[in-house]
């Protein structure tokens, strides 16, 4: 009984009429986001347990090297910690474009969000080069389980980090084009989500095998 | 209302600058431990992986902004119940593996 009533005060302080089918839709979407961001969230726990079985794959094989090399032998650990200080710093301006994004402010998000694009590439780039390093020098994924495993986890996360470059790509766009409305401002949540979180599975990274790897 | 609810789980420049030097820090300390080769295995190994671990619980709560919130409560058990999950598939996994490596000797 008393429901009606409520909803009814709810729309009028909110500005919404029965006929306002814009308005309505706006409500429908901000409704939907926080579960939009849930929904993603729940994916992103899965991911995280995808990337747990691969690294428990690692920490089984990592010592079979079957003679050849050990990561002793093939990581450079300065070579990773630029690495991880673009990955680092890309997680900042990404949040920097996320901030902006809700102030409404099309320029700050738009450059904030090529900055961590820029600092993606570079990251990427730098482990393209590694792999192409180590495979010239003969260290081929199929050389050993250690480096088969090796390549599987580094590369699982090079490739989630591509994706998020695409993705991002595609949000600029969006933005470029659409402003930032609630729906934009949803997915820029989500890929939020996604590239915080992969810079954790990189500090879980870069502590497993580059770290331990080389002491 | 809903307004600073909003801000809160969105994080603010404070918030993100924070964690952005905690992690720099607490990546630092690691990476120098072991390029200065100054320090034996073991202690490596346990300052490594805490560092590590700290450095995760600072990347959840500024960059991911997870908390005990009403809002933001359903996220932040979605992920304990993973990270359980994860414990037991490594740890276990690890456990196993090892356990059989060491008897084939």
């Amino acid at each position: 009984m008393s429901a009606v009533p409520e909803t009814l005060k709810f729309a009028n302080e909110h500005g919404l009429h029965a006929d306002d089918h814009g308005g309505g839709h706006h409500d429908e979407h901000q409704d939907t986001g926080g579960n939009t961001l849930f929904g993603f969230w729940l994916y992103l726990m899965t991911d995280c347990i995808l990337f747990a079985s691969v690294f428990a794959t690692y920490a089984v094989l990592y010592m079979n090297t079957d003679g050849g090399v050990s990561g002793k032998d093939i990581f450079d650990l300065n070579f990773v910690l630029v690495e991880t200080a673009a990955l680092l710093v890309s997680s900042i301006t990404y949040g920097f474009a996320f901030l902006y994004a809700h102030k409404q402010q099309k320029a700050g998000t738009l450059l904030w969000l090529l900055v961590t694009m820029a600092l993606g590439c570079v990251f990427i780039a730098m482990e393209v080069y590694e792999f192409h390093h180590l495979i010239v020098e003969g260290h081929n994924p199929d050389g050993s389980a250690f480096l088969s495993s090796f390549f599987a986890l580094v590369g699982m996360h090079g490739l989630h980090v591509t994706a998020g470059l695409i993705w991002m790509l595609v949000m600029v766009l969006e933005v470029l084009k659409r402003g930032l409305g609630a729906q934009t401002v949803t997915r820029l949540g989500c890929l939020s989500l996604f590239w915080h979180f992969l810079d954790i599975v990189w500090v879980c990274l870069f502590t497993v095998v580059y770290l331990l790897g080389a002491m | 209302m809903s307004h600073s609810a909003e801000t809160t789980s969105h994080g603010s420049v404070k918030s993100y600058l924070v964690g952005f030097v905690l992690s720099v820090i607490l990546t630092g300390i690691p990476f120098w431990m072991v390029m200065s080769g100054h320090f034996g295995k073991s202690v490596l190994f346990y300052s490594v992986v805490s560092f590590a671990l700290v450095q995760i619980v600072v990347h959840l709560k500024y960059f991911l902004h997870l908390n005990f919130s009403v809002k933001g409560r359903m996220d932040t058990f979605a992920f304990l119940f993973t990270a359980l999950i994860i414990v037991m598939v490594v740890g276990l996994s690890i456990w196993i593996i090892y356990s059989a490596n060491a008897m084939m000797m």
